[in-house]
């Protein structure tokens, strides 16, 4: 533990290691003709050759200079020589080729401090649960006592400190440079020339804590061999499909598609750029937009109609595969309350909706670009721009619902917010599972107790219980199959299932089995 | 519209008020002195063991109640006046009734033993015995557990949890010896030393011994050993919680005695779950049944005697479960401590000596008697069914692999299971491909 949360103070202060000096030389490579005439003598007068004493300084005294010039052009309505490249993307590349000092000088060092301790770290930490926390079996063992995981004080520190992180990352990616930086040693075993991007720093943390967290999950769970099989399976999805390969289609000029990733969750599916660039990577590419297709109308709601939507959520989904590995610690936060369970209709299913009228608008510009290329205002519909649709959507879905809210919040909200309350595949999932389907989880005759573990555990917020107890099997839109109601009961009452659709609800009465005296459903 | 009062809000007092409810349009009043809301006692130990919040075992939100017109009363009733209907309540208030339903509960036993009112002398039962253990086990070094049953293996595991040393007597020579059978006994009392329990057979408590605080400081064992301790636990069975009805002209005996329509001598007083002595056992089964099931199928049962729809006692096959540490235990009919006349049975365990499965049939019919199982699972409506229906070992085993309700990917071992079983019975049964159960059900 000590090593843990000392590679992970070392992470934290990576961004206050270094100082930033520009030069002029970095300044001419990095900078486009239109921002150098606009910025450059700006830049030569108070910038170049400053030693700054932190990339956060740096990118403050940059962006101002930027934006008052950008500004100045915009009164002007000079619109030619307004630059629209966004700020804090120009501002991170300045100050990754700028940078002096550790963190680029000892890149495989600080690789290995960070990283490195951190899975040591964990590792030891989560072995030796084997030998302390006794024989094979449920070990929830003071989950409520323990100010990590009752939304205590350490509890809210992870919460702070997993939002920062998403939120420079998202929004201010220049201040966390350096930790970007020191994953160049890794990037460059893909390309070796290329630099680690923000993506890559953050596919690299997300696939180390999924590995490292799952290996916890199969070390509390190893009594339960659904619960091994299927996170060694989701870890490995992560790794090969959303990390490896996504890395290694570009050492083949191929493009880096994460093959499992389906619309509705990978929104910018029918982005005109992504078509573009689909169709630029000759067959592959064109058979990764088939397969996109076929994934998200075929292959979806086919599975999810005999496995139930967990073999997505639970067996193959990054978000869902954090969720099960990383947030397994926090599962139980997840509100059981009736109101939030309305609240959870609306939302997933008003994220639905938009996501779907989101891609309408973008698919009608791409459509158009691809076939009226010459049609002026090819992004307007209704009125409205295509544009402005999907920035909304990928600002307030994509980066604040999905990235802050939903994994910065494990700690308070459980570990599955997303996934309850917006992903919009798990809602379309989650209307094939609830109406057609041959998944249930079968409740077992009258031996229910009504402890409340399986309500408790349930990440998705599902009041197992409420069915259990009265002899009903459990279909809702929202189970992802993870098996931990089944894992947890003590009495052997719970057990997912796929067998035919008829009788799939089980009993539906009030009564459950051990009485002979009457039936009142038949 | 009548008015029916429940005293007791556990599973038998809370099941028979939601399906009156269901019912009729009957005023329901529950009261209890426990707690505000229904709780599942069986899971007290998991808030202890910080598995569980205590809002978390309750099953219903606060507006259940409410929706559904059940009026719930935080109150101790101290006396029954039968003669108006009324109730006498500690505050001083008076409720009448109607009907008037006792599901009072139990108490744990105590024997008479010296000292059995110290401080840091306590059962697990209620709420307040919970409260009562997190106040107790903040000093605590050592706890003796006296009794061999369910309650105290739950009591030795909670207390594990917070790093409290536990050392069990047993009366008996083997673990929860009435109820199971030899084999099954030693395989549980071995999981629980595995758990560092200190398990000691043949042992009975002769004294608990005060500190000048009136705090328990010692035990002495009847065979004189003395063992220094903080908290000792009562865990020696339960028995009905009746006190304050004795002297209202209630007919009570251990419990409240009853007819198979859970009738008392009095008229509109019924008494239903572990407070409830029928006059003799239904179906060979105990006359007093102190369980989750019982509780819950007799309050179902009697909310249609309530509202009109008379219906005597009729459980169906028994059943039951528990879980001892890691080790999950169902059974299904009955499988006795010491068999009965004419009975023949067979016990398999896993090499693992964690696993195990020991059925029981009639000798000379070949009817499937009773089943108990350790670390798998079983379906409860197929044995339900095959119990009602009088099935012979022979189905039971052959279907062996449709009745099992383990999660997906678990090892199996019915073809271990059947191997042995043919071996030792000379018959030549082979397993059944796993069917989908429903189909068998309408077969």
């Amino acid at each position: 533990m000590g090593l843990f949360l000392l590679a992970l103070l070392i992470f934290t202060s990576l961004p206050f290691l270094g100082t930033v000096q520009l030069t002029e030389k970095v300044m001419i490579e990095q900078l486009n003709e239109q921002e150098l005439g606009n910025l450059q003598t700006r830049l030569n007068e108070s910038l170049v050759g400053k030693e700054f004493s932190n990339s956060i300084s740096f990118s403050n005294a940059f962006e101002d200079i930027f934006n008052e010039i950008n500004e100045e052009l915009k009164a002007k309505e000079d619109w030619d020589n307004v630059m629209w490249t966004p700020v804090k993307d120009i501002s991170l590349k300045l100050v990754r080729s700028s940078t002096i000092g550790p963190p680029v000088d000892n890149k495989w060092l600080l690789l290995f401090l960070t990283f490195g301790l951190g899975i040591i770290g964990s590792l030891i930490y989560i072995l030796s649960d084997l030998k302390l926390k006794g024989p094979p079996g449920i070990k929830n063992d003071g989950i409520y006592h323990d100010s990590a995981t009752n939304r205590g004080w350490i509890g809210i520190l992870t919460g702070v400190w997993l939002v920062t992180f998403y939120i420079l990352l998202y929004f201010n990616p220049s201040t966390i440079a350096n930790m970007i930086a020191i994953a160049d040693p890794l990037k460059q075993l893909f390309i070796p020339t290329e630099q680690a991007s923000k993506w890559f720093l953050y596919g690299l943390l997300y696939t180390t804590s999924m590995t490292v967290m799952g290996i916890r999950m199969i070390i509390k769970y190893r009594h339960n061999r659904y619960q091994i099989v299927r996170t060694i399976t989701v870890v490995l999805f992560q790794i090969i499909f959303a990390f490896l390969l996504v890395e290694i289609l570009p050492m083949f000029d191929l493009p880096g598609k994460d093959l499992k990733n389906a619309w509705p969750l990978d929104y910018y599916f029918l982005f005109e750029w992504n078509v573009q660039n689909l169709f630029d990577s000759g067959n592959f590419g064109k058979f990764i937009f088939v397969w996109g297709i076929v994934l998200s109308i075929i292959i979806v709601p086919t599975m999810v109609y005999f496995f139930g939507k967990r073999w997505y959520c639970s067996w193959v989904c990054g978000c869902g595969g954090l969720a099960e590995t990383l947030g397994d610690p926090y599962r139980h936060l997840s509100n059981k309350k009736m109101w939030t369970w309305k609240m959870e209709r609306w939302m997933i299913h008003g994220v639905l909706v938009f996501a779907i009228i989101m891609t309408i608008f973008t698919g009608y510009l791409t459509y158009n670009v691809f076939n009226n290329p010459e049609m002026d205002g090819k992004e307007m519909l209704f009125g409205i721009s295509a544009y402005d649709v999907r920035s909304w959507y990928g600002f307030l879905i994509g980066s604040i619902f999905a990235g802050v809210i939903g994994t910065g919040f494990y700690p308070i909200l459980g570990s599955r917010s997303w996934c309850r309350f917006g992903c919009p595949l798990a809602a379309y999932m989650g209307i094939v599972q609830r109406f057609k389907s041959r998944f249930r989880i079968t409740t077992n005759g009258g031996q229910c107790i009504s402890c409340g573990n399986c309500s408790t555990y349930c990440e998705q917020g599902i009041d197992v219980r409420a069915y259990a107890q009265k002899g009903q099997n459990i279909v809702r839109s929202s189970c992802v199959g993870c098996g931990v109601c089944s894992a947890v009961c003590p009495r052997g009452v719970l057990k997912l299932e796929n067998g035919p659709e008829e009788g799939r609800f089980g009993n539906e009465g009030p009564i459950v089995l051990g009485n002979n005296g009457f039936k009142l459903n038949q | 519209m009548s008015k029916v009062v429940i005293i007791g809000n556990g599973v038998a007092g809370i099941t028979a008020a939601r399906h009156i409810r269901k019912l009729s349009d009957d005023e329901i009043v529950v009261i209890s002195a426990e707690s505000d809301y229904f709780f599942s006692r069986t899971a007290l130990m998991y808030v202890f063991m910080g598995h569980m919040r205590f809002e978390d075992i309750q099953p219903y939100e606060a507006w259940f109640w409410e929706k559904n017109r059940i009026d719930l009363k935080n109150g101790l009733v101290t006396e029954i006046i039968t003669d108006n209907k009324t109730l006498l309540m500690s505050n001083g208030e008076t409720i009448n009734y109607d009907k008037l339903i006792l599901a009072t509960g139990s108490k744990p036993n105590k024997f008479g033993w010296p000292g059995q009112d110290l401080k840091g002398v306590q059962g697990l039962y209620s709420k307040q015995d919970l409260e009562s253990i997190e106040e107790n086990v903040k000093a605590a070094k050592t706890a003796v557990l006296i009794g061999g049953g369910l309650i105290g293996v739950e009591l030795a595991e909670m207390l594990i949890t917070r790093g409290v040393k536990v050392i069990f007597l047993v009366r008996e020579n083997n673990f929860w010896g009435g109820v199971l059978p030899k084999e099954e006994s030693e395989l549980i009392g071995r999981h629980i030393k595995k758990h560092h329990v200190d398990l000691r057979f043949n042992e009975e408590l002769d004294e608990i011994i005060a500190d000048d605080n009136g705090r328990v400081k010692e035990i002495r064992t009847k065979k004189g050993e003395i063992i220094p301790c903080e908290i000792v636990g009562l865990t020696a069975g339960v028995s009905p919680n009746v006190d304050f009805i004795k002297g209202s002209g209630i007919d009570v005996e251990r419990g409240v005695v009853i007819n198979t329509f859970f009738e008392t001598n009095v008229q509109d007083v019924y008494a239903i779950g572990d407070c409830a002595q029928f006059k003799t056992g239904v179906d060979g089964r105990k006359n007093i049944e102190q369980v989750w099931y019982t509780g819950r199928i007799m309050g179902e049962t009697l909310a249609q005697t309530i509202t009109g729809n008379k219906k005597a006692y009729t459980p169906g096959p028994w059943f039951n479960s528990a879980k001892f540490f890691d080790i999950e235990y169902q059974t299904y009919g009955w499988v006795f401590a010491k068999m009965k006349e004419g009975e023949i049975d067979f016990y398999w365990e896993h090499k693992s000596g964690e696993i195990a499965l020991h059925i029981v049939w009639d000798e000379s019919t070949g009817l499937f008697k009773g089943i108990n199982v350790f670390g798998i699972r079983l379906r409860h409506d197929l044995f339900d069914k095959w119990l009602n229906e009088s099935a012979s070992i022979e189905t039971v085993m052959q279907n062996l692999k449709t009745a099992n309700f383990d999660p997906e990917f678990y090892r199996l071992y019915e073809e271990e299971i059947i191997n042995a079983f043919n071996t030792k019975t000379n018959l030549n049964i082979q397993l059944k491909p796993k069917s989908w159960w429903r189909n068998l059900i309408t077969n």
